[in-house]
């Protein structure tokens, strides 16, 4: 009995973390600028990915009695880092110049910076 | 029916990589490409923890954490590169 009850909540956990990181590939093939793939890209893929690892965690843990530490490790150290790595790219990007989307309303940051370069010479 | 749903999230994640692979071919700048080499790196976890599940066995478990470190500098080496044009800095006079 509980093992299918355990079984049902794995295979949850581990279908929706596929379907969550099919959904962020197709936003990183559909968005129009790096920027908005990055949102979809650091977000989605993380949490797909979390749930996956928690659905291995819960799997070796219940099923075949085994605790493993690393996958907990694993899970939040990804959770720290993965935001991270996005920020980290999509700052690189602006720095280069890479263009915003052509519909895009308003970029505060070049306000910021232009207002920076007056105060400084 | 469970292995049924491992295999269906397999295909799925795998289809993912895919995708990610095609923005990594044709993405117009440098960033969008580290962006998709990072999804897929993230990817790679969830394929090694499936596939563990896959072989019943959890000796691939020490992987999973290898390989989110790994792109984790992988990523960060990257973005430093594109920002500042070196990685290491080693000029000792500016300070």
């Amino acid at each position: 009995m509980i093992e299918t009850i355990s079984k049902f909540v794995i295979g949850y956990l581990i279908l929706q973390g596929a379907f969550f990181s099919l959904i962020s590939a197709i936003g990183v093939l559909r968005l129009p600028d790096v920027y908005t793939r990055t949102h979809a890209a650091s977000k989605s893929a993380t949490l797909g990915v979390l749930s996956i690892l928690l659905g291995v965690f819960l799997y070796f843990w219940v099923l075949e009695d085994h605790m493993n530490g690393r996958v907990l490790l694993g899970i939040l150290f990804i959770f720290l880092t993965s935001p991270v790595a996005g920020h980290l790219i999509s700052r690189a990007a602006y720095h280069t110049k890479v263009k915003l989307w052509e519909n895009s309303k308003i970029d505060e940051l070049k306000e910021k910076k232009k207002a920076k370069d007056k105060v400084h010479s | 029916m469970f292995e049924l749903i491992i295999w269906i999230s397999l295909a799925l994640i795998a289809s993912s990589s895919f995708l990610l692979m095609i923005r990594l071919i044709k993405g117009p700048s440098v960033p969008d490409r580290a962006i998709s080499l990072d999804a897929i790196g993230i990817n790679l976890v969830g394929i090694t923890a499936i596939m563990s599940i896959v072989l019943d066995t959890s000796a691939f478990l020490d992987i999973i954490l290898l390989i989110g470190i790994l792109a984790f500098i992988g990523t960060v080496s990257i973005a430093k590169f594109l920002e500042k044009g070196e990685i290491i800095e080693n000029d000792r006079n500016n300070q």
